[in-house]
């Protein structure tokens, strides 16, 4: 049954994320950035990760995708100019087997660590198991320090984007 | 109940997507883009293994690398803003103002 859920919502992901990479303009890139992100907070809600999956939503659909909305409407990028040929870069042949070597290792180093452990009979979670409660209990004890220290890096990204975007480079 | 396996393969195909728009593309906006969709790859494999070993550590985890991305995006952005204003272009190949 869950299969019958998993494998549309993995398709989804995967055609919208190609769609980022071929994609002539970056507004369509975006677009399909969004429609992944959605689908990744279909997967985690099927893995019980209720509170990932709506942040997945608020932070990475709604704020972040607007900021590079924004971004690529302030400087209006059409999508039809120079910048967008990838085609004809002539590396392109090389990287690309590259990446597929990779995919190909990363896929045998998978299939290794499944044959060596016993995850594939996971024990029944409880049911709060993924809840704002359950994660937020653990984030306020166990993890208070790298909580705090994330606020901090959040604000050091603000001081930097503000200082970046106002000075002009030489 | 879905195995672990689909879940990784998952992760895996849309990190070596990520790879591949990164290593590609020459656009540096769609090369921000690739690097958010290896991100979210990441956070995948960290939630199934949370799910599929019965902690919540990768849950927290998963949190930060939100946090780390949020960040990287606005600074990331902002030099992006910077150099288009030096140079009008989103070429990453035409960015080379620190070889001279």
């Amino acid at each position: 049954m869950e299969l019958l859920i998993f494998y549309p919502l993995a398709g989804l992901c995967v055609l919208f994320a190609l769609g980022v990479v071929v994609s002539n303009s970056p507004i369509n890139s975006a677009i399909s950035l969004i429609g992944m992100m959605l689908g990744l907070a279909g997967v985690f809600v099927l893995l019980q990760a209720h509170f990932i999956a709506i942040l997945q939503i608020i932070i990475y659909a709604g704020a972040i995708m607007v900021l590079f909305m924004f971004v690529i409407m302030l400087l209006n990028l059409k999508g039809k100019g120079e910048d967008d040929k990838w085609r004809s870069r002539d590396k392109n042949l090389l990287l690309t087997v590259l990446s597929g070597l990779l995919a190909t290792g990363v896929l045998y180093k998978i299939i290794d660590i499944i044959n060596a452990g016993d995850f594939n009979s996971p024990a029944l979670p409880p049911e709060t198991f993924g809840t704002v409660r359950e994660v937020g209990t653990i984030l306020f004890t166990e993890f208070v320090l790298p909580f705090e220290v994330a606020s901090i890096l959040l604000l050091v990204a603000m001081i930097g984007a503000v200082v970046l975007a106002k000075s002009k480079v030489d | 109940m879905v195995p672990l396996t689909h879940y990784l393969f998952l992760s895996a195909t849309l990190f070596v997507i990520g790879v591949a728009g990164v290593l590609v593309r020459r656009n540096v906006i769609v090369v921000f883009m690739s690097i958010e969709i290896m991100l979210n790859a990441v956070n995948i494999s960290l939630i199934a293994f949370d799910r599929y070993m019965n902690l919540h550590d990768g849950q927290v985890f998963s949190f930060m690398v939100m946090c780390v991305a949020a960040a990287e995006v606005s600074v990331g952005l902002a030099i992006i803003i910077s150099l288009f204003r030096n140079k009008p272009t989103t070429n990453l190949d035409e960015f080379n103002i620190m070889k001279s």
